[in-house]
Formats: structure tokens, C-alpha cells, sequence
């Protein structure tokens, strides 16, 4: 399947216009949307604008939960089902200004808040590579629209793992920067502290070219970073011998997943034989230890701060100054409504549990003690990258699950393996997701984290890496059309 | 007897250009919704930009109240949901406030008085709400404009204490420019907490909120307080609670109790970074403080010998007060350019609507203007007329003298001329003088009649007595 550096080519010698590739983007989305449900809204109509950017022409999906004026974004939510924003986020002007071409809004869970891509207001998302199995998410329909060579990237957004986790289910890299380093203006906020743009794309090279037009500061976000002298894109092929990884002993060692299924086991072996690449590529891999009580807290300080803050969030959702107007006989009422009937259960779950946790009584042992497990996970991090330039880890302990799967029979130790992605959120790392296989004929991924700011680095051992396993621009035979 | 104890909250909008947290212009429209962006209406995926002007302004604020300032520039999250705050949180501060453990310094009945400040945070204010019978209407115009909350310690004793405070405060705002802090405009708002006890302990205490004028602080305490003595003296307990006051019936009616108080889920706001405060933006902040009123009075009444009357009369407006100072640098005598500000300018002021800035009269010429009354040059009638005729023709002072040909003769030669001239035509009337018969101010009269006035009177008198001393 094509990359963005393929288009560009094809488009710089006139084998194909970009009216071309939009018009065969959009045939694609309506072909595969009633089967897989990508998107919220697919454009009809083409954004003239052209650059002499790399990403001049090329066609990409965005998240639903991006400001795009004049175009609904719902967040995939009922109560934002009839949303059509006023303004544009920087991630969306910037593709425009770069004269990327908007194929569509993508699905995700809703609000952001889930990892199954099945919670969205107008359906599941399906995965390319299995129809009975689910893409993962929150970014589900961006992944999908990836995966199934709709568009050769895509943007989402990430404040568990939502991009790197559904990257791995559908055998596409998954990139995440530094926190800051791509500004959020116009992401419809889950958990500020933790929410981070990042983008799909089917090679390393291709995640580059896009963060290279995404990042820089940005006056309207006071988090954005300052600028870097430095294109992703210039650095990603330089010489990575000598550099250092590890791995998390805890999270990969085969002995403690007794009850674990094979699947896992031949995700685990499967991750082995890749740090064996590594190491024949020229890094130093090392296995260390991290204490299993920071690990084990891992999910629950994740859902702590990440309720909490999305209750805040997403108090603006009232149905007064837009959205669904609910009824009552007062305000309380009219807000009431609007809230019962705009969000789905798992939502209101979600807020009860934000609620309770800033609660003046609780909030000392929960929220503020899940910010000091924060901190400690951060630091023990920020340790490791005193001597290690990256960590590496599986991307998830299982292939995409199928739709029945139920989540509640996981492990302690799996629960760990499956969520260890927060770790990038917690830290603000730069984080990456590459493709490393199949496990019984589904994708599996491999994470890179970095420290911060160190962007450039993360993109280039992945490179590297990509390079070596050749698991580069994967898609099912039947979409490489 | 009871023991009145108040503690005050008072709300004051920062002049600025910009709202606190978005581009939009802050300030005044009688238009709805003017004054908006997408960061004032919560729309999803905005994100707050702190406004460094009112943070700049608000730190000032702190110092000039003698707080203690914190080391980096924090906000929080308070969370609440009501129609006026559109995402359902207001950003405010409640871990590091703008200031800490300040105090004001007051005047009641001649006593000073140290007014404790146990803090001063920068908040955002809430859009506007108007109440219709089966609607309401939102107005966004003031959402998000940047409000200066001053806390109080409980330790004022009487209404007059309050407004003395609120005075000062107001004072202070305006002194450092921080607000134009208008109650007509609803810049200053107070919330009111008021209790009573027998001994040293405090009682239960009710609160008044968003009370908009002071001469309303002052009914609400006076009234607040005739009820909870008259609940007391009855056998009843006060409950902690809040109430409305109103103005028409002078009474006050139970809002909500304490047990309804609302959990504002306080958390540090993840959207704005820490940013450290240097001990050099400090210094430089506080070299921006003038000497405000407190300060002033005492000096006026200590250095310049005024007394409190004037003095308070003279630091009411900072420019009247800058105006007096620059007299007094230029040299001018303290208690006469006193005098002249507190009656003829401010007068003149007053009868036409005028801002001392718009006097067309300089420090400078105002100090000529009583230099030659000084000097003999004028007489002080004169002098009114000259301030008159400067200001509705906008001229300077020895122009206009000019002009109006009222230099005083304070030639001696010249005056003795005309006077031996007169006596020579007279002898007569000196040997009635001698007799006993006063033809003195036939001569004074004479002289002014000859010079059209202009004579010095006192020098005239003084010549004509030499002169007939002589014959």
C-alpha cells in the first residue's frame, strides 16, 4: 500500500491529481462504511488549498473530537450529535494550511473515553484485519480508515493509549509526541494532563512527515512547547549504534503468566525475537526491573486522575449555550436532561467515578494520591532514561479482542501488559507504536517511549526497527487496491 | 451588649485589555455579547491563555496590600454548574492566591485601625444573567473578565469600620490603576460576613452576597445586625446560612443554609504551567506603587502641617493629589496651594463635570497665581478673577493679569509721587487730620481713583502716613 512519500511522488510527476486521490479516498470511505464505520462524516466537497508541503494533496481522517468549523463534530456523543464548531483546532489548520486533504471525521469511543471503538453514538468500529474483532480506540475509526487504505494517515488522540494501542490492532505505526509538542487548541479536552495529538500512518517516515507539520508552539495552548530547530524527518535515518534500550522484566517475562493463553505466550516470544533484531541492529537491550506495586498501580492511577479531570472537562456538555436543549421546570432540571439523555451509561459511570474522586472528602486519598503515584512512576522513568536513550514493550498482551470478549476475566499481570501505555501520558514521553508481526493472522505491536523532548530519537530507533523487522505499510490483500 | 465581628469579600474587576483567559475584549458594552470568543462560551476543545497584564496587575494589587507573594503563578479549578459560568468550572485560585496575610490600614474617627487581608486571588468573572418571568437571558459580555477577590479577616467591628475599609480599598484600586472599580458599573462587588457574641469567641455567621454600592454594605450590616440581636435576645440561635438583603424592606431573608453549601471539587487547573516569579519582577512591580492614601494623609497632615479635613480632601482623587504634590514641588506653599485646590479648583471642577486632568491651568500656573497674590502683585480678589478668566479663555496667569491691566503698583517712588501731589493740594485736609478728623481715606481713595486701583493698598497706606508724618 502506498505511503505519503509514494503519493508524493506520484503527484509530483502528474501520475495522479489530488482530485484524484480525494475522489478515490471518498469512493473508499462510502464503499467500506456500512461494513466497518469509520466515520462520523465523510466530506463531499474538496479543501482547495495547496502547499509545497510534503502533505500537499494528500488525503487524511480526522479524529471526530477535533474542532473543524462549519463541519459537525460530535465526539462521537449524543449530546454533541448536532455540533457544528465555530472554530478550527491548530492540528486542523495546520493540515489545512499544509494543504492536506480532510477525507472525513473519524469515530471514536465517546468522548475519547474507552479503548474499544465500540461506545460511539452511531456505532462499532470494526477491524480491517477481522471483521468479528474491534480496532481498539479511542481513535477506532481513524485507525480503521488507515487500515483499510482509505487514507495513507490519519490524526487522533491519545490520553491512555488511545492511538498506540489501535495502531497495534490494525498493523499501523502510531505516534504520539511529547507532551506540548503538537498543541491541543481544539481537542475536545478528556483529561488535559494527559491528552496528546498524534497521528497514524502506515510507515515511521510517514509519522514524521505529519508531527514535522503538527508540532510547534502554539499561543493559543500555554502547554505547547517552544519551537525545535529540527525536522523529524532529516533524523530518523541516523546511526542508532551504540544507543541503549531496556525492558520491563515484570511485563515481559514468559514465567509469570501462568494462566495467561497462548496468544499472549506467542506475543511475548514474538517480542523476544525482536529485541533479538535489535541487538543485531546495534542497540544495547537490557532487562531491568520496576517495582510490580507502581506497575499494578499503573490502570488505577490512570482512571483516578483521568475520570476526575474529565468530569471537570466535559461540565461545559449542559445543553445551555449549544448541544440538545433538555426540559425541565428550572435550570437544574434543563441541565439534568440534557446531561441524562446526552451521555451513555458508560459516560455517566465515568463522571459519578470523576466526581467521587474530587469529591473534598476523597480527594486526598484518591485523587491526590494517584497524582503522587504519578510522580513516582514519572521519576522512576525519568531514572531509567539516565541511562537508557528508550524502553521497549509489547504494545498489547493480546491480538484485537473480539467483540464478545469480556474484559473483567484479565489477570492482575495482564491488566499490567495491556495498559502499561499510560506510562507515555503519565510522563508526557514521546511514544510510538510500529508493527512487529501477527499473531494467528492478526497484527501485533511493539512500543518505543522516550524521554521528553526526545522526539527525534524515538522516531529514529523506530525507524530503525521498522527497517530491520520489514513490517512497513501493512494492510489486509484485499484493501491494497 | 453583642460584639459585632465583619469579614468582607470583595470582588473587583482588573482593568485590562484583553479577559483574563481570552482574547476578547474586556470591557463595558451595552450591547449583549459583544465582547465574546470561543474561550468565554466553554466551547469544547478551548483552552485558557492566562492574561499576564492582569496577573501583573493583580500581583501589584497583592503588594499594595502588604501580602505576601507566592513563589509561581498557579490557578485552579472551581467547579460548579450554573448558566453564567459556560464550562462549568471557574478558573481561580485557591493553592497559591495572588497574596496572603496582608493588611490595610484605616482612619475611623481619628484612630487608625490595621484592616488583616487573609487573601487576594485573580479569578474570572461570570456572564451576566437577566431574569424574565418564564426566561432567562445570558450575556457573555463579562464572562471570563479578570475579578480580583480581597478577603478580609473577620475583624471589623461596625458598619463604619466597613465602609472605611471598603474606602481604602477602593482607594487602592484606583491609586495603583489596577481597577476603575465602579459599584454603578458593577466593578465592585462585597459579600458581607457578619456574627455576634457575648466574649471573645466568634458567633455563628451568616453571609450577604453581591451586594453592589456601599451606602447598601452600610444597611445590610446596620440590618443584618438588628436581627441576629433580636434572634439572640429572644433565645434563638443564629444558623450559618445565606441570605439575601433587601434594600426596599431593610430586612434579610434565608437563602441557603450551610448544610446546601456546594463541594467546589477544588483541583489545580492542568491547562495553565506553573510559571515562577522572579524577585525581579517583584522589585519591578513594587517600584510601580505610589504613596497611596494612608500614606499621603499623614504626610500632608505631619510635613505640611494640614489638617486631616483637607488633607483627606486632597488625596480623594490621586490626580488632585498629584496635582497638589507638584505645587508643592515647584514650591509653592503647602497651605496655600491647599487652600486654593480644596476651594477654587475643586469648586470649579465640581460646578462643570470636570476631571482635574482636563484643567487647563497647570501646577505650574496655578503656583504663579498664588505667588503674586504672595508678592503683593495681586490682590486676592483679584486673584479669583485672574483663576476665572485663565480657565474659560484658557490663558496663563500673568497673560490674563496683563490683559485685565490689574498688575498692582508696588513702586514706591510711584506711589509717593501721587501722594505728595495730592497732599500738596490738600493742606487743609492734613490740618483736619491733625485735629483729629479722619481724612486718612479720603487720601487712600484718591490714590486708587489716580492709579485705577492698581496702588498696592497696604504700601499706599503705609506711604501716605510717612508722608503726613513729615508736615
Amino acid at each position: 500500500m502506498k505511503t505519503i512519500m509514494d503519493l508524493r511522488k506520484d503527484l509530483d510527476e502528474k501520475k495522479v491529481t489530488s482530485d484524484e486521490l480525494f475522489k478515490i479516498a471518498i469512493e473508499k470511505a462510502h464503499t467500506y462504511q456500512d461494513e466497518f464505520n469509520s466515520f462520523v462524516t465523510i466530506m463531499d466537497k474538496k479543501e482547495e488549498k495547496e502547499s509545497n508541503s510534503l502533505l500537499s494533496g494528500i488525503p487524511y481522517a480526522l479524529k471526530d473530537n477535533f474542532s473543524t468549523k462549519g463541519i459537525l463534530t460530535t465526539a462521537s456523543s449524543n449530546i454533541l450529535k448536532d455540533y457544528v464548531p465555530v472554530y478550527d483546532s491548530t492540528a486542523y489548520k495546520k493540515l489545512k494550511d499544509a494543504g492536506a486533504v480532510l477525507v472525513g471525521k473519524t469515530v471514536l469511543d465517546e468522548l475519547a473515553m474507552g479503548g474499544t471503538g465500540t461506545t460511539g453514538h452511531t456505532g462499532i468500529v470494526r477491524n480491517p484485519w477481522n471483521k468479528n474483532r474491534e480496532i481498539g480506540g479511542s481513535s477506532a475509526g481513524s485507525a480503521a480508515a488507515v487500515a483499510l487504505g482509505i487514507v495513507p494517515f490519519s490524526i487522533g488522540s491519545d490520553t491512555g493509549d488511545s492511538i498506540r494501542k489501535p495502531a497495534a490492532f490494525g498493523g499501523l505505526v502510531g505516534f504520539k509526541p511529547t507532551y506540548g509538542r503538537i498543541s491541543r487548541y481544539g481537542l475536545f479536552a478528556f483529561a488535559s494532563s494527559l491528552d496528546h495529538v498524534g497521528c497514524f500512518a502506515r510507515c515511521v517516515r510517514d509519522a514524521a512527515i505529519v508531527t514535522d507539520i503538527l508540532k510547534g508552539q502554539d499561543e493559543k495552548d500555554m502547554t505547547s512547547l517552544p519551537n525545535e530547530d529540527i525536522k523529524y524527518t532529516d533524523v530518523i535515518d541516523n546511526d542508532i549504534k551504540g544507543m541503549k534500550l531496556f525492558y520491563i522484566k515484570e511485563i515481559t517475562d514468559k514465567t509469570l503468566y501462568k494462566d495467561a493463553g497462548e496468544e499472549t505466550l506467542k506475543i511475548l516470544d514474538k517480542f523476544k525475537e525482536t529485541i533479538e533484531e535489535c541487538k543485531k541492529l546495534g542497540f544495547t537491550v537490557d532487562e531491568v526491573s520496576f517495582d510490580d506495586n507502581l506497575l499494578k498501580a499503573l490502570y488505577p492511577t490512570y482512571i483516578t486522575i483521568s475520570s476526575a479531570e474529565a468530569t471537570s472537562n466535559n461540565s461545559n456538555l449542559t445543553g445551555i449555550p449549544f448541544g440538545p436543549r433538555g426540559e425541565g421546570g428550572s435550570i437544574n432540571e434543563i441541565m439534568f436532561d440534557a446531561r441524562t439523555k446526552g451521555f451513555s451509561e458508560l459516560i455517566k459511570r465515568r463522571f459519578i467515578l470523576g466526581s467521587y474522586i474530587l469529591q473534598r472528602e476523597n480527594q486526598e486519598r484518591l485523587f491526590k494520591n494517584a497524582l503522587r503515584l504519578r510522580h513516582i512512576i514519572v521519576d522512576k522513568m525519568n531514572e531509567l532514561y539516565k541511562t537508557y536513550d528508550a524502553m521497549i514493550l509489547p504494545a498489547s498482551g493480546g491480538v484485537a479482542p473480539f467483540f464478545d470478549n469480556e474484559i473483567d476475566r484479565m489477570s492482575d499481570r495482564y491488566l499490567i501488559l495491556e495498559n502499561h501505555m499510560v506510562i507515555g501520558n503519565f510522563g508526557g514521553f514521546p511514544s510510538i507504536t510500529i508493527p512487529n508481526g501477527f499473531v494467528d493472522d492478526m497484527p501485533i505491536g511493539i512500543n518505543i517511549t522516550g524521554k521528553a523532548f526526545d522526539d527525534a530519537k524515538v522516531l529514529n530507533i523506530a525507524n530503525k526497527i521498522e527497517d530491520k523487522l520489514g513490517y512497513k505499510g501493512l494492510i489486509k490483500e484485499e484493501y491494497d487496491v | 451588649m453583642y460584639k459585632v465581628t465583619i469579614g468582607l469579600e470583595v470582588h473587583c474587576e482588573v482593568k485590562t485589555n484583553s479577559k483574563n483567559f481570552s482574547s476578547a475584549k474586556n470591557a463595558y458594552s451595552e450591547y449583549p455579547n459583544e465582547n465574546v470568543s470561543v474561550v468565554d462560551l466553554g466551547l469544547p476543545g478551548i483552552l485558557p491563555v492566562a492574561n499576564k497584564e492582569a496577573f501583573r496587575k493583580s500581583l501589584l494589587m497583592a503588594l499594595a496590600l502588604n501580602c505576601k507573594t507566592p513563589d509561581i503563578v498557579m490557578f485552579d479549578r472551581k467547579n460548579y454548574y450554573y448558566p453564567d459560568l459556560p464550562k462549568g468550572y471557574q478558573i481561580t485560585q485557591e493553592t497559591k492566591p495572588v497574596g496572603v496575610n496582608g493588611y490595610v490600614m484605616i482612619n475611623v474617627d481619628g484612630e487608625d485601625k490595621k484592616i488583616g487581608i487573609n487573601n487576594i486571588h485573580l479569578e474570572e468573572d461570570t456572564a451576566s444573567l437577566d431574569h424574565f418571568k418564564d426566561y432567562s437571558l445570558i450575556d457573555y459580555n463579562r464572562a471570563g473578565v479578570p475579578l480580583l477577590e480581597t478577603v478580609t479577616e473577620p475583624c471589623m467591628h461596625s458598619s463604619t469600620e466597613a465602609i472605611a475599609f471598603l474606602e481604602a480599598l477602593k482607594g487602592i484600586f484606583l491609586y495603583t490603576g489596577v481597577s476603575e472599580a465602579r459599584t454603578d458599573k458593577g466593578q465592585m462587588r462585597v459579600d458581607v460576613n457578619i456574627s455576634l457574641s457575648k466574649d471573645d469567641t466568634l458567633g455563628t455567621r451568616t453571609e450577604m452576597k453581591n451586594i453592589n454600592s456601599f451606602n447598601s454594605v452600610r444597611l445590610a450590616i446596620e440590618t443584618e445586625i438588628k436581627r441576629q440581636k433580636e434572634v439572640l435576645e429572644n433565645g434563638g440561635v443564629i444558623l450559618q446560612e445565606t441570605r439575601r438583603f433587601d434594600e426596599d424592606t431593610l430586612t434579610t431573608h434565608s437563602l441557603r443554609s450551610k448544610v446546601d453549601a456546594v463541594d467546589y471539587k477544588y483541583y489545580i487547573e492542568p491547562n495553565i504551567p506553573p510559571i515562577k516569579i522572579t524577585d525581579e519582577w517583584i522589585d519591578e512591580i513594587k517600584s510601580e506603587i505610589p504613596m497611596l492614601q494612608f500614606d499621603r494623609i499623614n504626610k500632608y497632615m505631619e510635613v505640611y502641617g494640614l489638617s486631616r479635613y483637607d488633607s483627606e480632601i486632597l488625596v480623594k482623587d490621586k490626580a488632585v493629589s498629584d496635582y497638589f504634590e507638584e505645587c508643592v514641588f515647584i514650591g509653592c506653599n503647602p497651605k496655600s496651594i491647599s487652600n486654593w485646590i480644596t476651594t477654587s479648583v475643586l469648586g470649579y471642577l465640581n460646578k462643570n463635570e470636570l476631571d482635574i486632568k482636563d484643567l487647563s491651568l497647570t501646577p505650574k500656573m496655578l503656583c504663579e497665581l498664588i505667588d503674586m497674590v504672595d508678592n503683593n502683585k495681586i490682590s486676592s480678589k483679584q486673584s479669583k478673577e485672574v483663576f476665572s478668566k485663565c480657565l474659560e479663555e484658557n490663558k496663563e496667569p500673568n497673560i490674563v493679569v496683563k490683559e485685565l491691566g490689574l498688575t498692582q503698583i508696588t513702586d514706591d517712588k510711584t506711589i509717593r509721587d501721587i501722594v505728595t501731589k495730592l497732599l500738596d493740594e490738600r493742606p487743609d485736609l492734613i490740618e483736619d487730620h491733625r485735629k483729629g478728623k479722619n481724612t486718612f481715606d479720603y487720601f487712600v481713595g484718591q490714590v486708587m481713583k489716580e492709579t485705577r486701583g492698581k496702588a498696592n493698598p497696604v504700601l499706599t497706606r503705609d506711604i501716605i502716613n510717612e508722608e503726613m508724618e513729615k508736615r
